[in-house]
């Protein structure tokens, strides 16, 4: 326990643990003191300097983001005098910040802009300078408008550090300071993996997913497509937060608003979550039992993390489960399979996805297996972000929908299907189907709470039929390095590998944590969304894949076994080396 | 190739002299830099992956510190002294000719490679003012008709 501090602000006496910062110990005394830069997610980078308070008996204004309150203290959180400089940091902020706001993707989003407003800012108080820098829209999934940019870091350290990407940096200093991938290149040539914490954790509009909305109306009014949809996990999780709920399920809503919004057809990830299930679990009983392939067996959903790996750890590729995401997955039956089922071109189907992610956007066209069905397998994605946007032009009263069904063959999930959302999720699942797979009985104990939580790397064993599976799941890049390397330790030593089955998802809380999520994510808001998944879990009747009907049906009357042919030519992918600078 | 296969070498002398040193990248920067007169992306590329460090973390420090060039020098260097003196007496309309003549911005190098315009603080000769530094030589109480001759010099210099 840290020692307790007694310190006032404001005249009010508190009591905090030691090393707590003035800014979290003000909210004991009802004070939120502004802030620009810092985020609850990242250490203090204190460089915007809005939270100044002041220090009795000190001339010097302290940052309450990055200073503790030691004993004694006696801060004063607001007079007039900070007020004013609070103000004059924003309008030296807004002297070299385009006054783009009313054609910003940030615009009613933005950190800056919600700060200009509270300070009642009204006129330009300095003259402007701007810096001619262009736009990077190479990622065709984030784009990067440099102008917009406060130098505030954040981008940088989830890049760097959450992530370990380094993809972005700042280049230069002082007035020419400017963020930029290293040398000026595009992001799409650096080693960006496109998974968006960038966009999620920018103040301002400097990054922001590419909007594709325009081109799902497009497809939605051309009576010649037929346009389906499916809604990832995690989605239904964060779609509320748009509309003021946290951490509450809207799938049924989302299925109905799916329909108005002119959908043919309304399908869910999680029904192909399943058939990931069914695959992944069949390809680990194999290198389990048979060792075709070594173990362990790292899983594959997050395209973030696919990239990744083919930039930064090749050597694993062997590891690599060959199974598509659920999202492609999807992409492929509803062009194959309910194309057929029902009699449709597929030619005409226009399959929308609404990800919690930006980096779906770029998975559709990674490699040629994304074209399995004949066609681009998924045409258009959205991350939760757009969806909410479209919401609100169409004018729809989301939270007064009736509950709906999604369409069926491609609609209905088990429990299993849905807690993929979360870090730890898809490795419950896989390990629910496994166990059946290697024992031919069900976990007794459905929930796994040991590969549950927020915690960086969670490592455990799981009893599948009197053996020991040893398993770990990472989320957030850098909480990788540490999984690989124990696997790469052993290997050179040749002793056995630490792990049986790895589950990597790229972003802090897996996908309900996505970059495409509602912006402002706390971990507090992370569990929130992740228990909403769980409780939905908990109330279905069927939680394990290998027994949803639909999922039975689907391989009875189309893909034969898991990992048939057919599955292989559908469901499966190859990974390949990628340069992690492309110039 | 063959290029590749110098800096490969060259880079990889660098890296076993100060490997175990603190502040390595810097002073390898440092020998790079001296060696080429700038660090070329090849070799910055090479050295990420030799220290382990990522290209973003060098190309920080190659643009934080003036010393260090992303692009060749020019041949030849022109500095104008933007000190207080030479700035009172007359430095702002020098650089505007010499842009001109050469068709080049401050911290950049002509097209043919031949000139490299840096603007610098005071070059310790105020009495001189303004002050024109071209590879070493000075050039004191610079008229903004003679700049012509000067830079023709060099011109002629490289036909």
């Amino acid at each position: 326990m840290a020692k307790a501090i007694k310190a006032k602000i404001n005249g009010i006496l508190l009591r905090v643990p030691e090393g707590t910062t003035i800014l979290d110990a003000a909210k004991q005394v009802q004070i939120k003191i502004p802030t620009l830069c810092k985020h609850p997610d990242l250490v203090a980078s204190a460089s915007c300097g809005i939270c100044i308070v002041k220090v009795k008996g000190s001339n010097k204004m302290l940052r309450a983001c990055c200073t503790p309150l030691e004993e004694g203290m006696e801060i004063i959180t607001h007079d007039p005098e900070i007020v004013e400089i609070r103000r004059t940091v924003i309008e030296l902020i807004l002297s070299n910040h385009p006054n783009d706001c009313l054609k910003c993707g940030r615009n009613n989003a933005c950190e800056l802009q919600k700060l200009t407003a509270d300070f009642g800012i009204k006129t330009e108080s300095f003259p402007q300078t701007l810096r001619d820098l262009p736009i990077d829209t190479s990622t065709k999934a984030v784009d990067l408008d440099p102008k917009k940019c406060i130098l505030c870091g954040r981008c940088v350290h989830v890049c760097q550090d959450i992530q370990d990407v380094w993809a972005l940096s700042f280049l230069e200093r002082g007035m020419h300071t400017r963020i930029s991938p290293a040398g000026d290149i595009q992001l799409a040539d650096s080693p960006c993996v496109k998974c968006g914490q960038c966009s999620a954790h920018c103040p301002t509009g400097a990054f922001v997913e590419q909007d594709h909305t325009a081109r799902a109306w497009q497809v939605l009014q051309d009576p010649e497509k037929y346009c389906v949809v499916q809604i990832a996990p995690a989605v239904r999780a964060s779609i509320g937060e748009a509309f003021g709920y946290t951490g509450k399920n809207f799938t049924r809503k989302l299925y109905a608003l799916l329909r108005r919004l002119g959908f043919q057809a309304v399908f869910d990830t999680n029904f192909a979550a399943d058939v990931t299930i069914m695959e992944e679990a069949s390809e680990f009983e194999e290198r389990l039992l048979k060792g075709t392939k070594p173990l362990p067996l790292i899983t594959t959903c997050c395209p973030s993390w696919v990239d990744f790996m083919e930039k930064f750890h090749t050597d694993m590729i062997d590891h690599f489960s060959s199974c598509k995401s659920p999202h492609e997955i999807l992409g492929v039956l509803s062009k194959t399979y309910y194309a057929q089922k029902n009699k449709i071109d597929p030619a005409k189907i226009v399959m929308v996805s609404i990800m919690p992610c930006t980096s779906k956007k770029y998975e559709v066209s990674r490699s040629d297996e994304m074209f399995a069905s004949g066609f681009q397998d998924i045409d258009i994605v959205l991350c939760t972000r757009e969806l909410a946007r479209m919401i609100k032009q169409a004018g729809i009263d989301f939270e007064s929908l009736p509950d709906e069904e999604s369409d069926s063959i491609l609609g209905e999930y088990s429990g299993a299907g849905v807690i993929f959302g979360a870090t730890g999720g898809v490795m419950e699942a896989a390990l629910r189907t496994a166990h059946y797979f290697i024992t031919g009985k069900d976990l007794k104990k459905v929930d796994l709470e040991s590969v549950r939580g927020l915690k960086g790397v969670k490592e455990t064993e799981v009893d599948v039929g009197g053996k020991k599976v040893r398993v770990a799941v990472a989320h957030g890049l850098a909480n990788v390095e540490y999984v690989l390397n124990k696997v790469r330790r052993a290997k050179k030593e040749g002793k056995e590998a630490p792990y049986h089955f790895i589950e990597v998802m790229a972003c802090p809380g897996g996908c309900i944590g996505g970059g495409g999520q509602p912006y402002m994510v706390t971990d507090e808001l992370r569990a929130k969304r992740a228990q909403a998944l769980y409780e939905d879990d908990a109330a279905k009747e069927i939680r394990f894949s290998h027994q949803n009907p639909y999922i039975k049906r689907l391989y009875d009357e189309f893909l034969e076994k898991p990992l048939s042919e057919k599955s292989h030519k559908l469901l499966h992918t190859t990974y390949k080396a990628r340069p992690t600078y492309r110039k | 190739m063959e290029e590749k296969k110098v800096f490969t070498s060259e880079i990889k002398n660098l890296v076993d002299k100060w490997k175990d040193k603190e502040g390595n990248l810097i002073m390898i920067l440092h020998e790079i830099q001296n060696h080429h007169g700038y660090v070329p992306r090849e070799l910055a590329l090479e050295l990420s992956s030799m220290l382990e460090v990522p290209l973003a973390r060098i190309y920080e420090v190659i643009t934080f510190y003036n010393f260090f060039k992303l692009s060749p020098p020019g041949k030849h260097r022109i500095s104008v002294c933007m000190g207080t003196a030479c700035y009172l007496k007359g430095a702002p309309e020098i650089i505007k000719e010499i842009k001109n003549i050469l068709h080049v911005e401050e911290g950049r190098t002509t097209q043919d490679g031949n000139f490299h315009l840096d603007v610098v603080r005071c070059l310790g000769c105020c009495g001189l003012a303004p002050v024109v530094m071209i590879d070493g030589k000075v050039y004191g109480k610079v008229k903004k008709q003679e700049i012509m001759d000067i830079i023709s010099t060099y011109v002629k210099e490289e036909e």
